[in-house]
């Protein structure tokens, strides 16, 4: 029997907004600017929104502040914050809004202007028993995973540096990405050290950028200008916080969300025609490729090697160009999900804007867009599709 | 009213070890697993009755990595979780050995040493 959240909620309307940098505007604006774009793509007025989700590193109460500054009064609102993948949780929150009739127009969103106010932007805490070491994170959590998946199974920086080239490669189809041109494994490996075996270029982009999404129920979605993209799974997991308490360092708790989110689904792996995996750095991709079921733990970096995850390959991964080209304001899971819904949406016909052939993966149906946040620490994945999926 | 508890928290009583130049960890009465980092109940099973025992400060490091860092700001600098011979991994610095020549698998001993102002454990390789 289907799972009684399948597809029971839509996106119906998105938008994207000061995308790479955006100098002069604050994150509470490009934020707003965000969700006032992805009402008039949903074609629904701001008097409408009665359920608002949010989550940033410049506010501490998120949906509150955001509530505000739109002029909304929500019936239902939660600014829980997961670090990156809160958005896939929002997503899972507000079909569950929806569907129990809590609220009737669902907004998500996020706006962050880091780059142009001074650099990544974090609220998090110092880890308790691990900041006296001077650990910088996240990228200090990070370069501990790959140095230990380097050791565990004898992958190589070459093969991880595959994964940025992929990134690359699907960046230079997009104008809207930020980091564009060529890149090949040796300006990877070429590339300054950061924190060993991370360089430069196995690291996200530390853009701006705004994202918002908006979510009904399914009865109501078919009415849209837009070609409704259904939320056919999701579930999220976490297993720690800090890098120190991390059960292994090579397996993530989206081992546990994966399966649970296919299941609602009804779909496998073998099934979805884009992954969207939320890239911060170039372990990431690897990690979760594994741990979604599409290879063994070990081969990730066998599985990424020619091309595999580039345009052109056998899987389309991260098509926006990723965290890794693309953009990333600190939390980049609304990104990682807009593309997924988007990949969609232009498969079916609607204008998502201009990209070089094969930017728009023709045929998708159904869309994984997977969520990382803290130090590996949360993880959560969504499954989206088209109304023929259902 | 004032919830005065017998004695400080774990993360104080451990703390408070460590200025005495002792590197204590807890152990679950029950199961007879080891808990670092301190805590008021054992992760997972929450079973409160956790001794503090004496570590044998020996580990071995299962992670590892130098912090770049210009020579002006101080230099590079190693991080490395340790886990130690009882079982629980920690965060701390590898010294004795330059930070690129740690190494994963590096057998390591425990050492009480201030780091960032107060009495922290780092390690250095261990003999033989």
């Amino acid at each position: 029997m289907a799972h009684p959240l399948r597809g029971k909620a839509a996106c119906v309307g998105l938008a994207l907004a000061g995308m790479g940098e955006a100098p002069g505007r604050n994150a509470m604006e490009l934020m707003a600017e965000a969700v006032h774009g992805a009402l008039a793509d949903a074609g629904i007025p701001l008097a409408e929104v009665d359920g608002l989700f949010a989550a940033t590193a410049f506010h501490s109460m998120a949906a509150m502040s955001l509530g505000e500054y739109l002029g909304i009064r929500p019936a239902f609102s939660d600014g829980s914050n997961i670090g990156g993948s809160s958005f896939m949780a929002h997503a899972l929150m507000a079909a569950m809004a929806l569907d129990a009739g809590l609220c009737n127009v669902a907004v998500i969103a996020y706006g962050s202007n880091q780059r142009t106010a001074g650099g990544f932007k974090s609220i998090s805490e110092p880890m308790p028993f691990e900041a006296d070491f001077g650990p910088r994170n996240p990228l200090t959590a990070y370069a501990l995973a790959t140095g230990r998946y380097m050791h565990e199974f004898g992958a190589t920086r070459a093969d991880l540096a595959e994964v940025a080239v992929a990134a690359r490669g699907w960046a230079n189809l997009n104008p809207q990405a930020f980091a564009r041109g060529p890149m090949t494994v040796d300006d990877v490996l070429a590339a300054r050290m950061i924190s060993d075996p991370l360089g430069k270029l196995d690291c996200c982009l530390v853009t701006d950028g705004a994202a918002a999404i908006v979510m009904t129920r399914a009865d109501r979605a078919a009415d849209g200008p837009r070609p409704p993209v259904y939320l056919l799974g999701a579930a999220f997991a976490h297993h720690h916080r800090m890098i120190s308490a991390m059960p292994s360092l090579t397996t993530t708790a989206a081992a546990d969300s994966g399966p649970r989110a296919f299941a609602m689904a009804g779909y496998g792996p073998a099934e979805m025609q884009t992954l969207q995996l939320y890239d911060a750095f170039t372990i990431n991709t690897v990690l979760f490729l594994e741990d979604l079921g599409y290879c063994a733990k070990g081969e990730g970096a066998a599985f990424v090697r020619d091309g595999r995850i580039a345009p052109g390959g056998a899987l389309a991964v991260n098509t926006n160009g990723g965290g890794l080209s693309c953009v990333h304001p600190g939390m980049y899971g609304l990104f990682v999900t807009t593309e997924a819904i988007r990949q969609i949406r232009a498969s079916l016909g609607a204008d998502e804007g201009p990209r070089d052939p094969g930017g728009w993966v023709e045929g998708t149906r159904l869309s994984l867009a997977h969520g990382n946040g803290g130090v590996l620490s949360s993880q959560a994945t969504t499954i989206w599709g088209a109304a023929e999926t259902l | 009213m004032t919830d005065a508890a017998p004695e400080p928290g774990p993360e104080a009583r451990w703390r408070a070890y460590l200025a005495e130049g002792r590197f204590m960890i807890q152990r679950a009465a029950g199961s007879g697993r080891a808990v670092f980092y301190p805590r008021v109940g054992e992760p997972g099973t929450g079973d409160t009755a956790l001794a503090w025992v004496e570590a044998s400060g020996l580990g071995t490091v299962y992670a590892t990595t130098v912090t770049r860092q210009r020579p002006e700001k101080g230099g590079d600098y190693n991080i490395a979780l340790v886990e130690l011979d009882e079982g629980p991994r920690l965060m701390t610095r590898i010294e004795g050995i330059a930070p690129d020549q740690v190494t994963i698998g590096l057998r390591v001993r425990a050492r009480i040493a201030e780091v960032a102002g107060r009495p922290n454990v780092v390690f250095d390789p261990a003999e033989g």
